[in-house]
């Protein structure tokens, strides 16, 4: 296996070195890599890679409408995938130039092929869960040692939300994640889209969006880890992230990571090659580095997500593979839920759902 | 024939940079949204000739326009946006002002100097002295860490994420366009105007009022356009610095582009902005024209 892998690497060197000043453009979500791999796969390949990232599913998705985003890598969220495959978006991947697929885990893999179905389009990166983050020690301050921070009700109702905003609160800026986890707080379907189901949703969330300092999709990380906020619905990997942060600080901030009790959205975060990418090889170089058992248990290590590589799992370090907020144990598995994409009416409907929830007009 | 090739390279640039992007745009609006590369039927298809222009044109409607007039978000959104503009343009000249008033005071070899430290800051990118702003408004902010150590309050201030902040940004960021242009007008006052008014009895402050202010008019008219007209567009501060009841027509416009992917009624949007911008860069113009004659 190891001599394979070495005999490959020297090949892409030696590729590399025949087409000289060859790059890949990769666009990522942000604090999303270990940055050692990006140098580690100019180093492997010889391939120039120039590295962007974003922080909303929305601007992916326009820049791939536009077309000519001069992006070779893209990672869009499955729902989005979905969507952008059917507007001819993404070129089908060269298995063959992908030999590191089998690495990939059958358990995940079943699931993503309800985005992109037979995984043609897509590998998966990352998946994780949506859930709360709580500054503990201030979250019990407020609300009492007993303060629901494995439960929906901390955040959706409005008794504790009054008092949470005294140390701030913020909301993802993603509908697409908010509504399903106010339907699930109804103990309604997370993934309805009929009007009944959304005004209901638009009701829970109404009565507690004065207490909500923002809704931003990144700045939360930054914001939990420093003890500006003490509540933030968010991206589990992103949360962990911010516990570390503040760990390292040593600040005094104490952050915990829950998927609600009520349900969590589980979310698979796929990596496709736009239909016109400038350098479709390159890409595939990419993913296949990506998909190397070590690179990829790296970037979790790195990062705090799971990701969708079996092969992965025997490098993983204990708090991670360990941490059943990042690796659900098979009762948690249990309590999670996807979600499917909006069509472009309901699509409207959502948006000005969600200005009017932001906003207040 | 030199003459013509003068003329024509400033009207070339309008037309490549300004009424050719605004066509584009006008075009978008008039179409209807789709889900394909680009998010938008129909789009133009030279490759049929005559007959495909026809059937493009008679394809395009003002669908959109009317739509923007079914939801009360946008008239909302627009009318809150000038109220934003409008009192922080104000909020920029009562900062701006005595700046602009201090530097044309000052001794002539300290002129240079004073300018060089109004221009400083474009020396560092606007989105990163934006930033810093987040880092001094904070809950856990330098501003706050200040006012508690001073024992001035005890619970943080909460600045960040709102309207107020949203002000501190524009006036921040917007201030030397007002200090420049007052600062010119203030700086060629003949000061002996000021001493026979005082000779004639007025006081100094009355001077200031019936001279000085009158004499730096038209500084004054061009820095509050000058802040006006791009704040009313304005997203990076709001987006960066506002909290989530702030509402202004650029965020409205990226919720239309980004969220909704709905190309068409963005560019509405958009052109209607425009239409709304229109009135005060006409206005600007007049102004600008008149004191050219005055001077010419």
């Amino acid at each position: 296996m190891t001599k394979r892998l070495m005999t490959m690497t020297a090949a892409c060197a030696l590729l590399a070195g025949a087409a000289a000043a060859e790059e890949v453009r990769v666009y990522n979500w942000s604090d999303y890599i270990d940055e050692a791999l990006l140098e580690k796969f100019e180093q492997e390949t010889g391939i120039e890679l120039i590295y962007d990232v974003f922080d909303s599913n929305e601007v992916l998705e326009t820049k791939m409408l536009a077309g000519g985003s001069g992006y070779d890598v893209v990672v869009p969220t499955g729902t989005f995938l979905q969507r952008q495959i059917m507007a001819g978006a993404f070129q089908k991947l060269d298995k063959s130039k992908l030999p590191n697929i089998d690495n990939m885990w059958d358990v995940i893999e079943k699931r993503t092929a309800t985005y992109d179905p037979g995984n043609e389009y897509s590998i998966n990166y990352m998946w994780g869960t949506t859930g709360i983050g709580a500054n503990i020690g201030k979250v019990q301050e407020v609300l009492g040692e007993d303060a629901p921070v494995n439960s929906l009700a901390l955040i959706m109702d409005p008794a504790n939300m009054e008092k949470l905003q005294e140390c701030g609160v913020h909301f993802l800026d993603a509908p697409t994640e908010m509504i399903p986890a106010a339907l699930a707080y109804a103990g309604m379907d997370p993934d309805a889209k009929d009007d009944e189901s959304l005004a209901k949703a638009e009701e829970i969330l109404m009565a507690v969006r004065p207490y909500v300092q923002k809704f931003h999709s990144s700045e939360y990380i930054n914001a939990l880890a420093n003890g500006d906020i003490c509540v933030a619905f968010g991206w589990s990997g992103d949360i962990l992230q911010a516990r570390d942060r503040a760990a390292e600080a040593e600040n005094g901030v104490e952050i915990v990571y829950n998927a609600p009790s009520e349900g969590a959205l589980m979310w698979f975060d796929q990596m496709a090659i736009p239909v016109d990418a400038p350098n479709p090889d390159a890409a595939h170089t990419f993913l296949n580095f990506i998909m190397d058992a070590q690179n990829m248990a790296a970037a979790s290590n790195y990062v705090y997500y799971a990701n969708g590589n079996k092969a992965s799992q025997e490098f993983l370090e204990e708090d991670v593979i360990g941490d059943t907020a990042i690796y659900p144990d098979e009762a948690a598995l249990e309590n999670l839920y996807t979600v499917t994409p909006f069509g472009p009416k309901e699509q409207r409907t959502l948006t000005r759902l969600w200005t009017k929830i932001k906003s207040g007009i | 024939m030199r003459r013509l090739i003068l003329i024509s390279v400033p009207y070339l640039w309008l037309l490549a940079l300004f009424l050719i992007p605004f066509l584009i745009v006008l075009k978008i609006s008039l179409s209807d949204v789709a889900m394909a590369i680009p998010p938008y039927v129909p789009t133009l298809d030279f490759a049929e000739g005559w007959a495909g222009i026809k059937a493009f044109f008679a394809e395009l409607d003002f669908e959109n326009f009317t739509f923007l007039t079914t939801d009360d978000l946008y008239w909302k959104a627009y009318l809150s946006s000038l109220q934003i503009a409008a009192l922080s343009t104000f909020l920029t000249l009562l900062v701006g002002y005595p700046i602009a008033y201090g530097m044309a005071m000052a001794p002539d070899h300290w002129r240079p100097t004073l300018m060089m430290l109004v221009i400083l800051p474009f020396w560092t990118s606007f989105l990163i002295r934006v930033y810093s702003w987040m880092g001094i408004l904070s809950n856990e902010g330098v501003l706050n860490q200040f006012l508690t150590w001073i024992g001035l309050i005890d619970q943080p201030l909460t600045i960040l994420n709102t309207n107020v902040a949203v002000y501190i940004g524009i006036i921040y960021t917007y201030l030397p366009f007002m200090i420049l242009p007052i600062y010119a007008t203030l700086e060629k006052l003949d000061g002996s105007l000021l001493e026979a008014a005082e000779d004639l009895g007025c006081s100094r402050l009355s001077a200031f009022w019936l001279v000085t202010i009158p004499l730096s008019k038209q500084g004054i008219i061009a820095g509050c356009f000058l802040v006006f007209i791009p704040a009313i567009g304005e997203f990076v501060i709001p987006s960066l610095l506002g909290g989530s009841g702030t509402l202004m027509i650029g965020k409205v416009l990226w919720e239309e582009f980004f969220n909704n992917r709905d190309w068409p009624v963005a560019s509405a949007v958009a052109v209607v902005l425009l239409l709304i911008l229109i009135i005060p860069i006409i206005l600007f113009q007049r102004n600008e024209q008149k004191q050219r004659e005055k001077e010419g």
